[in-house]
This record gives C-alpha cells, sequence and structure tokens, in this order.
C-alpha cells in the first residue's frame, strides 16, 4: 500500500480491492503467499480447499465468520472460550497446513515444541 | 459537449471531455511503453480505464471475486502521524480490527534499519508481546536509507560533497563503502525480528538513495535467505526507477541504474525476495487518468514476468494516486480497481 491518512488509504484500498482481513479469510489468504510464495489465484483456491468452500466464500464475512468459529481461527468479535491471538495461530498453522514463525518460537519458548 | 470532473496528480479536480480524457489515457500508457520499452495498453483496456474514470459514482471497487492482498509500510506510523496517541500495539489491533487488514507490520518511529539496531533488544519484546495478541501475519519493517550512512549522519565521507568537488571515484568508493555498513545493519536487524517470531521482514522504500540502496538490499536478502530459507521477506522500491547515484553498480552481471519495475524483479526474485513492491511515480501537472494509465501499463509487464507475488505501492504520489497527504477515495478506489482487474496482480 503506501502513504496516505487511514480513510483515504487504508480503509478506502480494503473496501475498493482487499479481501477484508479476519472479517474474513484474506489472513489466511495472504499466509499462502508469504509461506509458500503462492500468487494470488493459487493462495485463494488452497485456503478454499482447505476449509471446504467456493473462492467466491472467502470474502463473505458472514459465512467466514461461521467458518472462523467452528475451525476456532480467531474472530474480529471476539467470543468467550474461542482462541483469541497466539491461540488462534496455532489453529490456521494446523488448517492451513504450514508453519507460522510465532508458533514455532512460542513452542520454542514453552518447552512444548518439537 | 459532456465533460468529466477527475482529479489531477496533485490532487485537484479538473474538467475533460470525452476526447481529451481518451487522449489522456493514450498518452500515459504510451509515456509508460516507451521509457519502459514494453507493451502499452491495448484498446479494450483502454476502454475499461476510460470507464472506471466516467462512472458516476463517488467510490470505485473491483468485481467480486477479484479481491487482493494488502501489505502495509509503516502502518503502525500512520495513526501516530495523524495524531492519535496509541501504543504501537494498540496500532496494530486497530488495523486488525478496524481496517480491515491482511496483514499487519511493526516499526519503529525513525523507520529505518541503521538507527533501529542500537534499540533492537527493545523492538524485539515488543514485537514478540504483540505477536501474543495478535491473529495476522506481522512483518517488521523498515527502510534500507542508505544516505544516512554518509557524513555527517554516519561514518562514510559525504558522497554528495565528493562529486561537487570532481572526486569521483572517492565518492564511488565511499558509496561502496556503505553498501557494506548497510548490509551487515540490514541482515542483523532481520535476522533479529525473525528470530523474535516476526512472519516477514519488508524492505521499505527500497532504493531511495540510488543503485547503492538497491544492492544493499538486493545483497542482505541473498544472506537472509540462504539463513532462514522459510522467511517471507518482502522489497517495495522507492521510485519507478533505480536511480544511478554511483552509475557502476551491478548485481548478477545486471547494471542497476535505469532499472525498470519489470526489470527490478528479475533480480529480486534471483536475490530471494518472496513478496516484490514496484512503485511508479505520479506526475503531479497531469491528469490521474494520464497517471494511472502509466502506473498499469509499467505494473502490467512486471506481473507478466514474475514469477513471486507482486504487491504495488499505492499510497500518495505513485501508482496513479495523487500526490496529496489525505488521498480522495474517489481517486484511491478508481486506482486502485485499475490497477488490480487490469494487471492481475497480486496485492497492493
Amino acid at each position: 500500500m503506501g502513504v496516505g491518512d487511514p480513510p483515504g488509504m487504508a480503509i478506502a484500498h480494503s473496501t475498493a480491492s482487499g479481501m477484508g482481513g479476519m472479517r474474513t479469510a484474506g489472513d489466511l489468504v495472504a499466509r499462502m503467499q508469504m509461506t509458500r510464495g503462492m500468487k494470488i489465484g493459487e493462495s485463494k483456491e488452497y485456503v478454499a480447499g482447505k476449509l471446504g468452500v467456493s473462492v467466491m466464500d472467502l470474502v463473505d464475512p458472514v459465512l467466514m465468520t461461521e467458518i472462523r468459529q467452528d475451525l476456532n481461527l480467531g474472530l474480529t468479535t471476539p467470543l468467550p472460550n474461542y482462541a483469541k491471538g497466539m491461540e488462534a495461530k496455532f489453529n490456521i498453522a494446523d488448517v492451513l497446513g504450514i508453519e507460522i514463525n510465532s508458533v514455532a518460537k512460542f513452542k520454542e519458548r514453552t518447552k512444548h515444541g518439537g | 459537449m459532456k465533460r468529466h470532473l477527475v482529479r489531477k496528480g496533485d490532487g485537484s479536480f479538473t474538467e475533460l471531455t470525452e476526447s481529451e480524457l481518451k487522449k489522456e489515457l493514450e498518452e500515459g500508457t504510451k509515456d509508460a511503453a516507451d521509457r519502459a520499452k514494453v507493451q502499452p495498453l491495448a484498446h479494450d483496456e483502454l476502454e475499461f480505464l476510460y470507464d472506471i474514470f466516467t462512472y458516476p459514482s463517488k467510490f470505485a471497487s473491483v468485481a467480486m471475486g477479484n479481491e487482493v492482498i494488502l501489505t502495509y509500510d509503516a502502518a503502525t506510523l500512520k495513526l501516530r502521524r495523524v495524531g492519535v496517541s496509541t501504543h504501537r500495539i494498540q496500532s496494530l489491533q486497530v488495523y486488525e480490527k478496524l481496517l480491515g487488514a491482511d496483514t499487519l507490520e511493526f516499526d519503529h518511529v525513525d523507520y529505518s534499519f541503521k538507527p533501529v539496531k542500537p534499540i533492537i533488544t527493545f523492538e524485539q519484546p515488543e514485537l514478540e508481546q504483540a505477536l501474543l495478541v495478535t491473529t495476522l501475519p506481522l512483518f517488521y519493517g523498515a527502510q534500507p536509507n542508505l544516505g544516512l550512512y554518509n557524513q555527517p549522519d554516519g561514518p562514510c565521507p559525504n558522497p554528495g560533497d565528493l562529486f561537487a568537488a570532481g572526486k569521483i571515484k572517492e565518492a564511488q568508493e565511499s558509496q561502496e563503502q556503505a553498501v557494506e555498513y548497510a548490509v551487515n545493519d540490514l541482515v542483523e536487524v532481520g535476522s533479529a525480528m525473525y528470530e523474535s517470531g516476526a512472519d516477514g521482514i519488508n524492505f521499505d522504500t527500497t532504493g531511495a538513495a540510488g543503485d547503492t540502496d538497491f544492492l544493499a538490499t538486493l545483497k542482505a536478502v541473498e544472506i537472509l535467505r540462504t539463513k532462514y530459507p522459510r522467511m517471507c521477506i518482502e522489497v517495495g522500491m522507492a521510485g519507478e526507477f533505480v536511480l544511478g547515484m554511483h552509475g557502476g553498480l551491478s548485481y548478477d552481471g545486471v547494471r542497476l541504474a535505469g532499472l525498470y519495475p519489470h526489470k527490478q524483479v528479475e533480480l529480486a526474485q534471483k536475490a530471494g525476495v518472496t513478496i516484490f513492491g514496484p512503485v511508479v511515480n505520479t506526475k503531479t501537472d497531469r491528469s490521474v487518468p494520464w497517471n494511472c494509465a502509466r502506473a498499469v501499463t509499467f505494473i502490467k509487464e512486471c506481473v507478466k514476468i514474475s514469477k513471486i507475488p507482486i504487491h504495488a505501492d499505492m499510497g500518495m504520489g505513485v501508482g496513479g494516486l495523487p500526490m496529496v497527504d489525505h488521498p480522495p477515495t474517489d481517486a484511491v478506489s478508481r486506482a486502485s480497481k485499475a490497477m488490480v482487474e487490469i494487471t492481475r496482480l497480486d496485492g497492493l
């Protein structure tokens, strides 16, 4: 993205072209670009396959909230007894079949790794 | 005769007739094609741009299903810059929960690798705390900023002074020394933040100090890629072509000065970059349609040849956007849609 006040930059691009972050599956698709170097089409198909939904479903905040709740992948509006922050990233790593650096470090530091 | 309200690169409104608007688009793509020696946009792509800029609504967006990933430079600074008194971790939470961000970036207010190095032990624990409470992928970002290695701010004799004195060889030697110092800092800070748990490192505004800046970054990426094969490394550029401040530097046998985005990305791939962020500068005295047609032409070629994800820089003064602090959403949204749906890139 780039320089500019949040309404003119972050919000404008997010509304015009963004996937929606953790309201939808934006963070999950981003992780496939970041960990596997996948292009946008491939990363969306990969995530859709892992979640058992269509590519179009990935940007539906209604359906994705339910899926994120079912799989415990972190929610925009936090609910009691559901995964948040680091806890959610443990589940995201499992569902997507990827290593998340901060999860690996957490395991190392708590002696739960291996 | 119907006139269409569009913006200029300085953000001000102007009106164009149908033929004037079409001419702006044609001239914009031709300018990019001539400079970078790439194909201009096709007739149907210019028609698509025409439709975007004559669309009467205040805001434009991509068709459902065409959304892309957003990465951010200096994200935690954007709230502080507008005077909102939030801690950096709170800023990340604002991006995650309120701004619809797909990724996050943690950074220091000085936003350069060199000043971060002596305070790295303060940066790491805060990043580690941020990682505990956020869910989105989190980058650590800063600028290579080779200018900081020149006197009086740094150890190397100032090449600007040496060039002015006609000492060309001495100026180039000073720049080459700065590259070595910078590589060391980029690798040290990048390694520390990755060891702390960052999902990726973002080298932002690469090339701001010219070919020395780009070379230092490519060398640092190469070292980090060998050291951490799984690390996500994003390199975002500073300008549309690499300035030849040294003029004689090359990477992998390719001279760096004068490279346009589609040539820059080839070297980025070779070095081990995961995500590349090309830049196209805005010309403030031309219209936003002219600038968009021009920017899209450069980036389309970059996307076409790239094997890695492309996230074009779409901030103020780049990517076809006006050069203003508060970018008007009518222009931002049109540029955003044009860039995504014509180039088919992977993110912004």
